[in-house]
């Protein structure tokens, strides 16, 4: 190659390098007016991806449901999906790579705490708007996060009020050793104590544990009328069928868990949860017409074999929380939809909910429902709009 | 305590003797005769747990009048796959690293993610049901308040079958006398004429059919999702290190003390603080005794 070869060599390389920067800005700048991107950020592989790959499903739906209406103030929405890997730093690298590179208007994600608390500094250094779809153990408010499930309050309180008066008044505590298990039990005991109740034992048994035989002998060693249950994940399969072979199956003990929706049923076995009961903000076999809509709809989509449980539901309702909020602010900008998100109702599947004027958190029911041998729910109880008070005074 | 509790505890402790035994067979084979360390054995774990799956499946659609023997056929089923997994693993994977016990350690536990991930790709990331045999569903009542738990019974009586076995084929066969010969003495076998490669698979290949029995019997106590492997394969390691490596009666005693201390202590603490009570008596013991409890006398 001569020199005067390379030189025209280079230069064609810098046009083309040119042209190559020139196109996808123009492209880009051309879509910007009708598109609007938004972020979904959940674990799709490692550990919790097990809880989080449907709740993308139904954040997804609502999405393209709201797409085939015409959109948000006439622009479509973009989703751009990323995996957090139950990893959480990752989960804080992609929400940074959301807010600073994509540029979303809002991110629905997050499943575990941990990896709320990891992305929280990186929403409020940026001023994003994350929607968080999971019931958790409340403690937290930050104007940066919209909480569109139950904090542990509104299940908590509302499960042992119904346990108590219809079901015995002496509890066992039984739950995993990490945070949500020992709060909702921070809750739980005073609010026993406060109905007249007493707690016969407090258990709590690490993450991953398979083996609860012991923990089954000190329940049936001290007999309460209920079990109150924050068994999570793996574990909780395992305590479940060794209730059942141990002779405490639903027909003969009284067990509640805040934990077990219609997609943990499936892993359980049916045949072993039946007779339990579950305390939910949203359960599958709710009666309304935007309920059997929005059922109908998701099995449409991913197949008559869905189940579909209370996160999938809060992760499908903070899709229209968002739009319903950018609509009423006429803007896009996460200050004025927060503002406009105050006592923001909504008809979702779950009945008419609303946010709450101060605190980012919702206003929900409580149900109760007894697991049928068909993986779904018999709604035995179902309480008015409570209040949420991520901070309660115990 | 009141008796009834008492004889639930015993029995308890015994059965938890029987899991962890279960699990820790494949495990001090592979790790303990063949000193590879395979971070993927949950894994193979996972994999019994999956076959098992997918018989309970076949015969619930063609032949749902043998339901009641599925858990027979899903066994034998679990053994054979994971068994032949198990030797294409060692021929094509494990035999370049066994100078290398680091990389082994690596290379393994990036397989185990692979297999996980797998796992996930192919039956989703979801739990999978796997549906209890009739008649091991409840407990029996032997008294009015003491309740056994039939599928525990199920499995006491299965390790007995399986510790049979495996001593009969380690020490009765000839076959047993060639991995105990390669065990001790690798060069000297193989100039006294046996086939070390093959010794090696064999022996690898057994290890995993052992995690694959475990992994279909614990469909009946524990979860199957894609990493059902992890909850059991620290507890393994303990069980086999805590025993002394290259001593399967090591790996009994250890296990049967692991058992009793974890239900005695559980019963009278709470369950994580049994877990680290039981990990602090295995730092103490492996601190006066680096080699586990029964330190075999192996030239090196």
């Amino acid at each position: 190659m001569s020199a005067s070869d390379r030189r025209s060599f280079i230069k064609a390389g810098a046009a083309l390098g040119a042209s190559a920067a020139v196109g996808p800005w123009f492209i880009k700048d051309a879509r910007a007016a009708d598109v609007i991107k938004v972020g979904q950020l959940h674990s799709l592989t490692g550990t919790i991806a097990l809880a989080e790959a449907a709740i993308v499903d139904a954040e997804k739906m609502a999405i393209d449901e709201i797409n085939a209406a015409g959109g948000v103030m006439g622009r479509k929405i973009e989703s751009i999906v990323e995996d957090g890997a139950s990893d959480w730093p990752t989960f804080a690298e992609k929400a940074k790579k959301l807010l600073q590179r994509d540029k979303v208007a809002a991110v629905f994600g997050c499943y575990t705490s941990a990896s709320r608390k990891s992305v929280l500094p990186v929403f409020e250094q940026n001023n994003g708007l994350l929607y968080y779809p999971t019931y958790y153990e409340g403690q937290e408010q930050s104007k940066n996060v919209i909480y569109t499930a139950q904090e542990a309050t509104q299940s908590v309180i509302a499960a042992i009020e119904w346990l108590a008066k219809n079901k015995g008044k002496t509890f066992f505590l039984v739950g995993s050793d990490y945070i949500y298990p020992r709060t909702c039990n921070k809750i739980a005991k005073p609010t026993i104590a406060r109905v007249g109740g007493k707690t016969l034992g407090e258990e709590y048994a690490p993450l991953g544990h398979t083996e609860f035989s012991s923990i089954i002998n000190k329940i049936k060693a001290a007999k309460p009328d209920c079990i109150y249950s924050t068994v999570v994940g793996g574990s909780n399969v395992a305590f479940f069928k060794q209730l059942v072979a141990a002779g405490l199956s639903g027909d003969k003990q009284t067990l509640l868990s805040t934990v077990v929706s219609e997609n943990e049923i499936d892993g359980i076995g049916k045949e072993n949860a039946a007779g339990y009961y579950a305390c939910m903000g949203y359960f599958q076999s709710q009666k309304n017409p935007a309920n059997e809509k929005f059922v109908k709809a998701i099995k449409a989509k991913y197949g008559q074999d869905r189940v579909v449980g209370d996160p999938m539901e809060c992760g499908y309702t903070a899709v229209y929380f968002w739009k319903n909020a950018v609509e009423k602010a006429k803007s896009f900008e996460v200050a004025k939809v927060v503002a406009a998100s105050s006592e923001l109702p909504l008809d979702a599947p779950e009945g008419n909910i609303k946010l709450h004027k101060s605190n980012h958190h919702t206003w929900k029911h409580a149900r109760i429902g007894r697991a049928r041998p068909d993986g779904q729910f018999d709604i035995v109880h179902e309480s008015p709009l409570i209040e949420p008070n991520p901070f309660p005074k115990l | 305590m009141s008796f009834d509790i008492a004889v639930m505890q015993i029995f308890n402790g015994i059965s938890l003797f029987t899991i962890l035994v279960l699990m820790a067979l494949g495990l001090a084979i592979v790790f303990g005769l063949m000193g590879v360390i395979n971070m993927a054995h949950g894994e193979l774990m996972a994999l019994g747990a999956y076959v098992t799956y997918m018989v309970a499946h076949v015969f619930e659609r063609h032949l749902p009048s043998l339901m009641g023997v599925y858990l027979f056929f899903a066994i034998i089923m679990a053994f054979l796959v994971t068994f032949a997994f198990g030797w294409i693993l060692e021929r094509g994977f494990i035999r370049f690293l066994y100078k290398r016990p680091l990389d082994t350690m690596l290379a393994t536990w990036g397989l185990s993610l692979v297999l996980q991930q797998a796992y996930r790709s192919i039956f989703g990331a979801q739990e999978v049901s796997v549906p209890m045999t009739k008649w091991l569903t409840g407990a029996w009542d032997m008294t009015e308040g003491i309740q056994i738990p039939l599928n525990r019974l199920f499995i006491v009586g299965l390790t007995i079958l399986v510790s049979l076995g495996v001593y009969y084929l380690l020490f009765k066969t000839r076959w047993g006398l060639r991995i105990r010969a390669v065990t001790q003495n690798r060069a000297m076998s193989g100039a006294a004429g046996i086939n070390t490669n093959r010794v090696d698979a064999m022996t690898f290949a057994l290890g995993s059919g052992l995690a694959g029995i475990a992994g279909a019997v614990f469909t009946m106590i524990g979860s199957t999702n894609p990493l059902t492997g992890q909850l059991y394969i620290v507890d393994s390691f303990i069980v086999v290190v805590f025993g002394g490596v290259a001593s399967l009666l090591g790996t009994f005693v250890s296990g049967f003390a692991i058992a009793q201390a974890q239900t005695t202590l559980e019963f009278l603490l709470s369950g994580s603080m049994a877990k680290v009570a039981i990990l602090l008596m295995v730092i103490v013991v492996l601190y006066f005794r680096p080699n586990g409890l029964f330190a075999a006398r192996v030239r090196q």
